[in-house]
């Protein structure tokens, strides 16, 4: 029953895209990643192709969460930027479909590896590196050491210092802790977050919101990916990037077809192009600070240099899956969160 | 009246049969997808082809046979014509018609979607559907509607309400629209508590989320933390208690003082409302935050050092007290103004003091606007989402707490849906809890008798500490919104302060070319937008409100008490959980309008509508019933009385729901964020994502002009609506400002 189901629905993805195609070509773009960026990348593929581009701007959670509720009917063609996990978790749900590129032989290593980690469903655009960033004038102003490695932030001195998000409800934190357990082993690694977690004064909701509190003077330290550091020092604020001593995980930004998609030729244009130098050096325009997945393409001089940060292997297929997370979420809840602080 | 109509057909009947016909034989039945604006289809193979074919030409091609059974339903009301109306073959006619085409149109509407059948033992039952069909256009709603009013008029002609075809309609329409926009997506949304993570449905999954120490924790009296609905609970009660003393402050200020500049304080009161979320939380930061101004000039005057107080209760306090005040201060103003002076004269001449004419007379009176201000205050508290995002620091509260439910690392709808169930529950208890309060004592003041006199003014042991509160609140709202409109003219906020416009450069800059005007700015697509949206959902959130208001106060019939908490129950909930519902609701068919403008403009008209129903009861029930029986009397029916006796005198009322909605729909974020898209794109959510990006400076420079634009309509809609005229008050008013 549900083989013909899957068949009848298939053949009339198919005929509505028969119908579609008299119009003019356009695609339905979702972009997770900033907003002059999405513009940048919307506008440019529309330049280089003459297929309308309507993108939508929100964040990886809200775009996962929206085309989780369109399963049914898919609006969306293209799902650009984001971190990787709600990416692999979408690609492990069926939301998103398979597709090899023929662009594939230019990317590195880790893109490629974390596509076959998702069945092809998803494929690495950027990576970015863990990492902490400090207000260089509050660190002074209260006569506090310069951090530069993960466990200097158990240090006593830094309590009501360190800001972190929750890992419940941000990808980056959940990242945090991921690679915690894999620099430390399991044990090792959530005493490392039980001692952090005496430092912390607030988790916050959204990911890059520490190393923002920092920037703006509201917070010492904040835990992010490294180029959101980066980001904050370039826009002016007084923030010093570190990369951690012991070695540190990162993420995958990625790119997926939703299945079902309305333009699916147009949406395997752009899939292409989006991994092409000349669409990856699109970011050296509007302060992106990640590392381009296209081996070709540049990398801004601000970015933190990939060669000198000591990058743990990230098992994406393990930490990435959903039993793995909840596993961890729930220790971290009943052995981290509930502890007095 | 029934005598008159006995001879003649109602010409509301047979437009309604005119509009059932020409729904399903001359409009495309099918959405268009091009958008419900766009007209191409008249040009573009209609009415043949099968995207923009009206019912009666499908089925004529053989198409979608299923749509054949609505031509009965549709032949009916023509027999209906050929008996007089006081037949009760004429209800049983219409009646019959109006329920079996409506059913109809709701099973087949429900059990054939995009992919064919829509439920597997259909498929088993009837083997697979080799077709399909889209959401409703404009020939299958107005169908419907055609339906549903043929039903109501059977119903009034059955002698329900006393045969009021008005009330029996407008009872019938809100009934349809609540449950369509309100009860369907939500009871939607609030199946996923019992979902299992294999699709499954169990009770077990429900109770395993509900007793969860992240809701229901205790640990605060401990020294910990508490759960979330203790949070939330907590700071709704604060909220609601605080911004209702300070709304009955300003209300006094502006009505019973002499106080010489209360224009202005009335004025002020208005920008906290009109304000783009995040902006007072921002604002609060920069003053009262760790490196913020006040905190450090006191650190630095005391030697302590400085501490990151305002994260947390303290702060979400602060910045709520200051939004939602407004909200109390609007619903007040109109009570206070409408408790008669004749009462207090009364007390008066009865030898009673200022204060005991106050506690004893006026006081009592205006218990139904304290009780609803503090509803509102409660209610808004609970749902509020952009400041305990911004100042939260640990203090969860339920509203966030869904939010990154849902689009959290955690990705648990299912824990989205329990956490919303325990809000619900919170704000109902809060409503009924209302409702037990005021009872059933009368609070009618403005009757058809003789209303002439003055407001007595406050007494002196009132009017100091009261005048005193408004003018330190009304301070710090100057020095918080001074700060606003500071930091949209600098660099960047507090690391550069060199003064700079290039923020409204970049957002609104334009160009003069040959050809016209170019919107050159970054912000105006949204701009327009939001104006648009807001513009469309103001007046029909009005209406809707006061209709509803008016239903509920002045008709009764069987299960009011289910349709006064339908109405309410959309701003029960936070707007989070209605986006996400609404998408889940609203993508598939037979109502399939995501991605449009349509979809924004409805979730703020169900989203604002209960104010506009709360500022029309509690008007509404301070106007004597005897007003709209002497206008019934004198041969009007009950709609003309509607239009002509109880709207002249809702003026108030009208205008706050007005104002609510518009300026809602130019602020609210968290519903919007889910239904925005690439074609229409809101100020918030793009605001939000100028935040998000480090773009300060433009982001608030868009939300003050945000605030400038919105003043401007505030006083737009005042003077098109006109103050009110009750007795001689405003006489007095005038001649006190000439």
């Amino acid at each position: 029953m549900k083989r013909t189901a899957t068949a009848l629905a298939g053949s009339l993805v198919a005929l509505a895209a028969s119908v579609s195609m008299a119009q003019a070509d356009k695609l339905t773009l979702y972009c997770s990643a900033q907003e002059d960026w999405c513009q940048l990348m919307a506008r440019s593929f529309e330049d280089a192709t003459g297929i309308d581009v309507n993108m939508t701007r929100k964040s990886s959670g809200e775009t996962f969460a929206q085309i989780r509720a369109e399963s049914s009917n898919p609006k969306g063609d293209v799902w650009w930027g984001g971190t990787g996990d709600p990416h692999l978790q979408a690609a492990e749900e069926g939301l998103t479909a398979e597709y090899v590129s023929p662009m594939r032989d230019q990317l590195h290593d880790w893109a490629i590896s974390q596509a076959e980690s998702a069945g092809n469903r998803t494929i690495g655009i950027y990576s970015g590196a863990l990492g902490y960033g400090y207000n260089s004038d509050l660190l002074a102003a209260n006569n506090l050491p310069e951090p530069a490695c993960w466990k200097d932030l158990l240090k006593p001195e830094y309590k009501g210092h360190v800001q972190m998000a929750n890992p419940n409800s941000s990808g980056t934190a959940y990242t945090t802790l991921a690679s915690m357990v894999q620099i430390f082993g399991e044990d090792e690694g959530f005493d490392f977050m039980k001692g952090l977690h005496a430092n912390i004064n607030q988790y916050t909701k959204s990911g890059s919101a520490p190393i923002k509190a920092a920037g703006r003077g509201e917070n010492t330290v904040g835990i992010v990916f490294m180029h959101d550091a980066v980001k904050q020092a370039v826009s002016g604020f007084p923030v010093k990037v570190v990369a951690p001593c012991e070695g540190t995980g990162y993420e995958i930004g990625s790119m997926s077809i939703i299945d079902g998609a309305r333009n699916m030729d147009e949406a395997k244009k752009f899939y292409d192009w989006a991994l092409s130098t000349d669409a990856q050096n699109l970011a050296l325009e509007v302060n992106a600070f990640q590392v381009p997945s296209n081996k070709g393409a540049e990398t801004s001089e601000s970015a933190p240099d990939m060669s000198q940060i000591k990058l743990i292997d990230y098992d994406f297929k393990k930490y990435g899956s959903s039993d793995e997370r909840k596993r961890l979420l729930q220790k971290w809840d009943e052995e981290v969160s509930t502890l007095p602080q | 009246m029934t005598l008159s109509a006995k001879s003649t057909t109602p010409p509301v009947l047979i437009f309604w049969i005119i509009a059932g016909w020409a729904g399903f034989g001359l409009l495309p039945w099918y959405g268009i997808e091009d958008g419900f604006w766009s007209f191409e289809w008249l040009v573009d193979g209609y009415p043949f082809d099968e995207d923009y074919a009206p019912a009666a030409f499908l089925i004529a091609q053989g198409e979608k046979l299923w749509l054949a059974p609505l031509l009965l339903p549709l032949a009916l009301p023509f027999l209906a014509l050929r008996h007089a109306k006081s037949d009760a073959a004429y209800a049983r006619l219409l009646v019959l018609a109006g329920a079996l085409g409506f059913a109809w149109m709701i099973v087949q509407g429900f059990s054939i979607g995009i992919r064919g059948y829509n439920f597997e033992w259909m498929n088993a039952a009837f083997g697979s559907l080799d077709d399909r069909q889209y959401g409703m256009g404009y020939g299958a709603m107005i169908c419907a509607s055609a339906f549903l009013f043929l039903l109501t008029q059977g119903i009034a002609a059955r002698g329900a309400v006393n045969g009021d075809v008005f009330v029996v309609s407008a009872i019938g329409g809100v009934i349809v629209i609540v449950t369509a926009f309100v009860f369907f997506p939500i009871a939607k949304m609030l199946f996923a508590a019992f979902i299992t993570d294999e699709g499954t449905y169990s009770i077990l999954v429900f109770f395993d989320k509900f007793f969860d120490d992240r809701i229901w924790g205790l640990g605060c009296l401990a020294g910990a933390r508490c759960g979330a609905a203790w949070n939330s609970l907590f700071l709704a009660v604060l909220v609601g208690l605080i911004t209702t003393l300070l709304g009955l402050a300003f209300a006094l200020v502006v009505t019973r003082s002499g106080f010489r500049y209360k224009r202005l304080i009335r004025a002020m009161t208005v920008l906290p409302i009109i304000t783009p979320p995040f902006v007072i939380g921002l604002a609060l930061i920069l003053l009262f935050g760790l490196s913020g101004t006040v905190t450090v000039f006191i650190a630095e005057l005391f030697g302590v050092q400085p501490t990151r107080w305002l994260y947390g209760l303290p702060g979400v306090l602060i910045a709520q007290t200051l939004a939602f005040t407004p909200i109390a201060f609007l619903v007040l103003i109109g009570v206070v103004e409408g408790v008669s002076p004749s009462m207090e004269e009364a007390a008066q001449t009865l030898r009673a003091s200022r204060w005991q004419t106050f506690k004893t007379v006026s006081l009592p009176l205006m218990r139904p606007g304290l009780a609803n201000a503090f509803l509102l205050g409660f209610i808004e508290s609970m749902a509020d989402f952009g400041n305990p995002l911004v100042l939260g620091g640990n203090f969860d509260v339920l509203s966030t707490e869904i939010f990154f439910a849902i689009v959290g690392a955690q990705y648990d709808q299912g824990r989205a849906a329990v956490l919303a169930m325990v809000l619900l529950f919170f704000t109902l208890s809060a409503f009924y809890a209302q409702r037990a309060w005021l009872g059933k004592k009368s609070y009618t003041t403005v009757s058809g008798k003789g209303d002439a006199g003055v407001h007595p003014l406050m007494p002196k042991g009132l009017a100091v500490p009261v005048l005193s509160i408004a003018l330190i609140w009304a301070f710090f709202t100057a020095v918080v919104y001074a700060m606003i409109i500071y930091g949209s003219i600098v660099e960047l906020w507090g690391v550069n302060n060199s003064l700079t416009f290039k923020h409204y450069v970049t957002a609104f800059s334009v160009r003069f070319e040959a050809e016209g005007i170019r919107w050159t700015g970054a912000a105006w697509d949204s701009f327009w937008t939001t104006i648009t949206i807001a513009a469309i959902a103001a007046p029909l959130t009005a209406a809707v409100g006061l209709v509803t208001a008016y239903l509920l106060t002045r008709q009764s019939f069987a299960g009011k008490n289910a349709f006064e908490f339908g109405t309410m129950l959309s701003f029960a909930i936070p707007g989070t959980v209605i986006g996400v519902s609404y998408i889940l609701a609203f993508n598939v068919p037979p109502i399939e309008i995501t991605g449009t403008g349509i979809i924004l403009v409805v979730s703020f008209i169900f989203r604002n509508m209960p104010v506009g129903v709360r500022a029309g009861i509690a008007s509404m029930s301070q106007i004597d019933k005897s007003l709209d029986e002497s206008s019934l009397t004198l041969g009007a029916n009950s709609w003309q009385t509607f239009r002509r006796v109880i709207l002249p005198l809702l003026r108030p009322a009208i205008l706050a729901a007005l104002v609510y909605s518009f300026v809602r729909a130019m602020t609210a974020i968290s519903a919007v964020i889910f239904l925005v898209s690439a074609e229409y794109d809101m100020a918030t959510s793009y605001i939000i994502g100028r935040v998000e990006n480090n773009d300060y400076g433009l982001a608030i420079a868009y939300s003050t002009t945000l605030i400038f634009v919105m003043l401007a309509a505030v006083g737009l809609l005042q003077l098109l609506v006109g103050r009110v005229q009750i007795g001689r008050r405003k006489h007095i008013e005038m001649k006190e400002a000439s």
